[in-house]
């Protein structure tokens, strides 16, 4: 029984050792326990991760897409299968997703100073010959995006409402910020092999905290005279949330999104590590082969792509 | 008719109020209960009935209960013992049972509220919040317009409507709140402190204005005050309450003639009479001669006379005579 949780050494000369000696003498199996249950899991979750391996699979797939190519249009025009007839050049696509992108931005602030920054950004970036990398890159973070705020947002709002599973989530929460990245990647290449996938999952468990955190906070820190005067005119549960809670929280729940992209974007470097397409790849390349230029180069588009997406979401709330 | 009914209404803060309740009915104050049992006695066997279409004034200082006994009458605070009971469809209902959706029914069209601290949402424009109840009751946008315009016009605001209002001063802030609680048509009004936030003047136009629309709208109003001159401008009927019991409930002029105990003596000692005496109460007896003024009229227009020139007033009541006022008379009655 005792087996299970020490793995002790044969003692050799108890007499010499010392206090320290019994101490270290049995050694707590906590690197054992730990692949036990990862074994235990992949022996028998399998079927869930492979689920969930497939839909994120599917959803990268369809964000890539959007980014890397125009419609495709041969189904209408009816050529033979598999033959893909674009609507326009493949060159022009980028240029097009640049468009759309300052268009975005300047929806967003109505002046010229974001969408100007947007294009030359993104300019600078084409010319720099990293187009295709940044639009994978970009799919990570959308990815993540979706993800993070799906889950995180109703967690937060969950956690907020029930003080004691809050208080039961918040060492996991640590735990999954401080946990250095590069252990979660073992068992992540375990579960979910190598590629784009595996990349989610770790930056997923990597920014999940920060959305959580945020909604909690707004969510509970909206003032009980604003949910009484609800309550008081009649209001749901449901709507309570929906016209007071959420509409309190925004500014905060904006806040998590800000930090989810930014988070997300800090972690293609360790996406690239278990194979993952981006500007990550390039870096790690350049790492390997102690490239000065290369490095500053692709590190340097990074910072480019953190700044664009930062401005571009700093929408002031009033 | 009886508008609102408070049968012997106890509310205690703490988890199993049973011990505590039974220490506050052998007589025992806040303070012991608290130390005994970590209960928090809120209000102690209240009973009060409020007619349709008066202005029942809760009046005491902070800490004796008024704000927690008015929440029970929505549900916002639980009753331990005893109920409330409003009239809603012609009959009366026991909020204090009601439950879920029955409650919520009876929040959104027979009971609505003033806050003292507006409680209006600030990421909307005027106009959502005063729609508030309405959407929440579920109606749609275009069947809220009607109803919102015609409350934003009554108090004033109809050129702020689609205003922040986080825009407009406290007193235009405290006019949404009345408008959103007029929107619903709830013949019941629950009023917490509504003008103590704002500052004197405002205060006392927004009681004049409330006045104004009460002669029209004749709704039942339960007021918390902890000034007893607003008390006795805004009420027909004053509760005064004191550590979490009503020591005495009366028309103004009641209380202000017998005060039940030393504790609303002092209150009514610190307060202003003008706003109170009328002719009978500054009247001296004996015969005169002069012009005849009614038993009712207030002692600032018989002031304002006998400035201007008169040296006696003969009050009557029902066409007799029954005393006159004389500036010695009017002071003689000030100073007492």
């Amino acid at each position: 029984m005792l087996s299970w949780v020490t793995e002790c050494e044969t003692p050799e000369d108890t007499e010499g050792l010392g206090p320290l000696g019994y101490l270290t003498e049995c050694k707590i199996r906590i690197g054992d326990a730990a692949e036990a249950g990862f074994d235990w899991l992949q022996a028998n979750g399998s079927a869930v991760f492979d689920w969930i391996s497939d839909f994120l699979d599917l959803m990268i797939e369809a964000i890539l897409t959007l980014l890397q190519e125009p419609p495709n249009t041969g189904w209408i025009r009816d050529v033979g299968r598999g033959e893909e007839v674009y609507l326009y050049p493949p060159d022009l696509h980028s240029i097009l997703i640049i468009a759309i992108l300052t268009g975005i931005a300047w929806w967003l602030h109505r002046g010229w100073k974001v969408p100007a920054l947007v294009a030359v950004g993104f300019l600078f970036i084409v010319n720099q010959g990293y187009w295709e990398e940044t639009t994978e890159s970009l799919t990570l973070v959308l990815s993540a995006c979706v993800v993070c705020m799906g889950l995180g947002v109703p967690i937060g709002i969950a956690a907020a409402h029930r003080p004691r599973l809050y208080a039961g989530m918040r060492p996991v929460l640590d735990l999954m910020q401080t946990l250095p990245t590069f252990v979660y990647l073992i068992p992540a290449i375990v579960f979910f092999g190598i590629g784009m996938v595996p990349g989610l999952i770790a930056t997923v468990i990597f920014v999940l905290p920060a959305p959580i955190r945020l909604t909690h906070l707004g969510i509970s820190s909206t003032p009980q005279s604003l949910i009484e005067a609800g309550q008081a005119f009649g209001a749901t549960p449901r709507q309570l949330l929906w016209k007071v809670e959420l509409p309190y929280a925004l500014p905060q729940i904006m806040t998590g999104l800000n930090q989810t992209i930014m988070l997300s974007l800090s972690m293609v470097v360790i996406a690239a590590l278990v194979g993952a397409d981006g500007l990550g790849v390039p870096v790690v390349r350049a790492l390997n082969r102690v490239d000065t230029g290369l490095g500053f180069e692709s590190g340097f588009i990074i910072v480019v792509v953190a700044i664009i997406l930062d401005r571009l979401l700093r929408v002031r709330t009033k | 008719m009886t508008a609102v009914r408070f049968n012997e209404v106890c509310i205690m803060f703490g988890p199993h109020p049973a011990p505590a309740l039974a220490m506050a009915d052998e007589g025992q104050s806040r303070a012991e209960i608290q130390s005994e049992t970590g209960h928090v006695l809120g209000v102690h066997d209240c009973s009060l009935e409020v007619a349709e279409g008066e202005i029942l004034v809760l009046m005491g200082l902070s800490g004796s209960g008024k704000s927690t006994l008015l929440r029970a009458v929505n549900g916002l605070n639980p009753v331990a013992r005893g109920s409330v009971e409003v009239s809603a469809d012609g009959r009366m209902v026991n909020v204090t049972e009601a439950k879920g959706a029955a409650l919520r029914r009876l929040r959104q069209n027979t009971v609505a509220m003033v806050f003292q601290q507006f409680g209006l949402l600030p990421w909307r424009t005027v106009r959502e919040n005063v729609g508030l109840g309405l959407e929440l009751a579920g109606l749609s946008a275009s069947a809220r317009a009607a109803a919102v315009d015609r409350q934003l016009s009554l108090v004033g605001l109809s050129d702020w409507a689609e205003r922040k209002v986080g825009e407009l001063s406290g007193g235009m802030q405290q006019r949404v709140g009345l408008a959103r609680a007029f929107a619903t048509d709830a013949p019941i009004l629950l009023m917490d402190e509504p003008f103590s936030a704002l500052d004197p003047l405002i205060r006392t136009k927004l009681q004049d204005e409330l006045l104004d629309l009460q002669r029209d709208l004749k709704r039942t109003i339960i007021f918390v005050s902890h000034d007893l001159d607003e008390a006795f401008k805004i009420g027909n009927r004053i509760a005064i309450m004191e550590g979490g019991r009503i020591v005495q409930v009366g028309t103004p002029r009641e209380i202000f003639s017998a005060p039940a105990s030393d504790y609303v003596a002092e209150f009514v000692a610190n307060m202003n009479p003008l706003g109170v005496l009328t002719a009978r109460d500054v009247m001296e007896a004996g015969p005169g001669e002069g012009p005849r003024v009614g038993a009712e009229t207030p002692v600032r227009d018989l002031m304002d006379r006998l400035a201007a020139g008169e040296t006696a007033l003969i009050v009557e009541d029902a066409g007799t005579p029954i005393g006159r006022v004389t500036s010695e008379s009017v002071v003689a009655r000030l100073c007492d």
